[in-house]
């Protein structure tokens, strides 16, 4: 642990390159970030700007080809496979635009899951995800495998899997990508709440309103951080809520 | 993941497609069927043929004339002429110490007819030191005596088969019957014997005096023996008379020392070491054609289990997503594979069992059931189900979570 343990990101001269055959792919050409505990980040930026390759990075899918990125602390650029399993399991809870549930698996038994790789015992697991799912509203969803739940509720049940094992940090990419204007609200309500609460939270997001809700916009253009700017408390609540 | 856990997923993967999972089955459940019915009717052939090679008496020695190769075949020209009635006579009357009874067998098949009824059975020329070294009882009648044995006539005992065959519930004994259009005196009965060591019936057999056999049947005056039938007095005396014996015809035949034998001496535990031999060849044949079934069987597995991973790629990512280590995965799909052997093996058990006691009882073959070679061959079919699944589900573990997110 450093000494700046409030720095529950701190990305270093962070590089990813593709290599696609003999094309070389630069998609992150060197950023450095900061986020501290407690914060919101919203991540803005065209389309190919390599926001989601920057995601993957803190989020222990991927390593860096140049550059460091700590994660709680913890140095996490060159963690075995793994290491990085472990980090992604225990102290980030990642949420995908395509909700990535497991199809014809109950609600709970998604939200247990990373539990079982925890080797959390049946009934503490079963406890803790009845918990994190009713923590998203959706205690009477239970039983729903995703074939029977909404967009909406089957993000939410995505978040509650994120949840489930306590982390530090979660990350989310184009949560709301796939929603509609309305239920985008709702579950963007869903991440300020959980951020209200304490938790460090970092989106990706193409809209600007819905930026407009974190208490820090960064943005991405071509591989480089192009600008990073704290929004004043001026936070409101969502009226249509 | 803990192991029960990983069971119970596994289950849960195979039963959200039966058809596929028990196709995948398939090949296993075939192959242990087959594996335990072979093994149990092999070990009932076994079982039963060493029980009825006792039965023969351990103190038997069969001696044939001319020399004989490991497997029974009759080796050298003119060599079947060298064993002759005399051997028998001068073996029964200067070994006494060491052998009980001595009787020359010649065989010959042959129609029995008795009234309008008629069978082709088996002609037997011997003497009644037969029925001693048989240990043979005559249930009803008498034996031959020494007179109808030296005259040739035309008597004989007959077995419990030729008796039903021939004369039904009638009494067979002072009835003349007609042996290849000899006809001859049915003086006994013979005790039931049921059946032999190489599954034949033993009690359809038509006994007679050996030179009734041969001068009058066969039609040859010459003396040569087919077999001589040896009984030592006791299972220890069994080696001790079998140097005498081949001393003495040696002496008889004026063979040089350093001369091969011209006849050749088994002892029931020379044949049954012979017939031993055979089996585990054949044992050996069922046993590489259960491994290769066997192979089969895992090759359908990790067939499934490849096309399982190519299709499951997005849950991969998502566990992996979540936090399953590489060796989560292998093991879940290990586990798979090992459960998708095991209940195939388990099924091919229970079917492999069934088959066994079905043809057992339309076969009437003595079959033995081992529970331990059940055992084995489960165990056999579980590690080929971790061999089968072992590649697909390394393939798995090495997934790039984000290529795995992403597939459609
Ligand atoms: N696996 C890959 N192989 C090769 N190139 C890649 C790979 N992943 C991303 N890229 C490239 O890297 C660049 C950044 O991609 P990235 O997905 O990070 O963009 P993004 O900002 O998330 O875009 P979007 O808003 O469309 O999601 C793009 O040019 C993309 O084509
Ligand atoms: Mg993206």
């Amino acid at each position: 642990m450093t000494a700046d343990t409030a720095a529950v990101i701190r990305a270093i001269d962070l590089a990813k390159t593709y290599r696609m055959g003999d094309v070389e792919v630069p998609a992150l050409k060197g950023v450095s970030l900061e986020v501290l505990r407690g914060e919101m980040v919203a991540v803005m930026g065209p389309s190919g700007s390599g926001k989601s390759t920057f995601m993957n990075l803190v989020g222990c899918l991927d390593r860096p080809s140049t550059g460091t990125i700590l994660v709680a602390g913890q140095d996490v650029s060159r963690l075995s496979r793994i290491a990085r399993a472990k980090v992604r399991g225990r102290t980030i809870g990642f949420v995908f635009q395509g909700f990535q549930l497991l199809p014809r698996t109950s609600a709970l038994e998604n939200v247990e899951l990373p539990l079982v790789y925890q080797k959390v015992s049946g009934r503490e697991r079963k406890r803790r995800a009845v918990a994190a799912l009713e923590r998203v509203g959706l205690g009477d969803r239970l039983d729903h495998t995703p074939a029977r739940l909404s967009g909406g509720q089957q993000q939410r049940v995505a978040i509650a899997r994120a949840l489930v094992t306590g982390p530090e940090l979660l990350l989310a990419d184009e949560p709301t990508g796939n929603l509609d204007s309305a239920t985008s609200v709702e579950v963007l309500a869903l991440f300020q709440e959980l951020n209200d609460q304490g938790l460090t939270v970092v989106l990706v997001t193409h809209e600007p309103d819905i930026a407009a809700r974190a208490k820090r916009i960064v943005a991405f253009k071509d591989g480089h951080l192009v600008s990073d700017e704290r929004i004043r408390q001026d936070r409101s609540r969502p009226e249509a809520a | 993941m803990t192991i029960h856990g990983a069971g119970r997923t596994a289950f849960r993967a195979l039963w959200r497609n039966p058809l596929r999972s028990s196709l995948a089955m398939l090949g296993i459940v075939i192959a242990v069927a087959a594996v335990v019915a072979t093994v149990a009717i092999g070990q009932g052939a076994k079982a039963k043929m060493a029980a009825q090679m006792a039965a023969l008496g351990t103190n038997l020695l069969i001696v044939h004339p001319g020399a004989m190769n490991l497997h029974g075949a009759v080796t050298g020209a003119g060599a079947v002429q060298t064993l002759v009635l005399s051997d028998a006579q001068a073996i029964a009357r200067e070994l006494t110490d060491d052998v009980l009874a001595v009787a020359p067998v010649d065989r010959s098949g042959g129609q029995v007819v008795y009234g309008h009824q008629n069978w082709a059975t088996q002609l037997q020329g011997t003497t009644n030191a037969f029925l001693t070294v048989r240990d043979w009882p005559i249930a009803e009648g008498r034996p031959f005596t020494r007179e109808e044995e030296k005259s040739a006539a035309k008597v004989c005992l007959i077995g419990n088969t030729v008796k039903t065959q021939l004369f039904g519930g009638e009494d067979p004994v002072g009835s003349v019957i007609r042996v290849k259009s000899m006809p001859c005196e049915v003086i006994g009965l013979l005790a039931v014997k049921g059946q032999g060591g190489w599954g034949q019936d033993q009690d359809d057999v038509v006994l007679m005096p050996w030179t009734t056999l041969m001068r009058r049947i066969v039609g040859t005056e010459s003396d040569a023996v087919g077999m001589l039938w040896i009984s030592a007095k006791s299972s220890d005396l069994v080696a001790d008379a079998q140097n005498e014996i081949d001393a003495l015809l040696r002496q008889r035949h004026h063979l040089a020392a350093g001369a091969p034998d011209d006849f050749d001496i088994r002892n029931l535990a020379e044949m049954q070491s012979a017939m031993k031999d055979q089996m585990s060849t054949l044992a050996l044949l069922l046993g590489t054609v259960a491994l290769i079934s066997l192979i089969v069987g895992a090759i359908g597995i990790a067939n499934v289990m490849l096309v399982s991973v190519t299709e499951r790629t997005r849950e991969i990512g998502i566990r992996m997503a979540i936090g399953a280590t590489g060796g989560d995965v292998l093991v879940q799909f290990l586990v798979e594979a090992m459960a998708l052997a095991a209940v195939g093996g388990a099924f091919g058990c229970g079917l492999g069992a069934g088959a066994t006691r079905v043809i057992g009882q339309v076969a009437h073959w003595h079959v033995v059931l081992s529970p331990f070679v059940m055992v084995a061959t489960l165990v056999v079919a579980g590690m080929a189900g971790i061999v089968a699944g072992f590649y697909p589900a390394l393939r798995a573990s090495r997934l790039d979570p984000i290529e795995a997110l992403r597939y459609e």
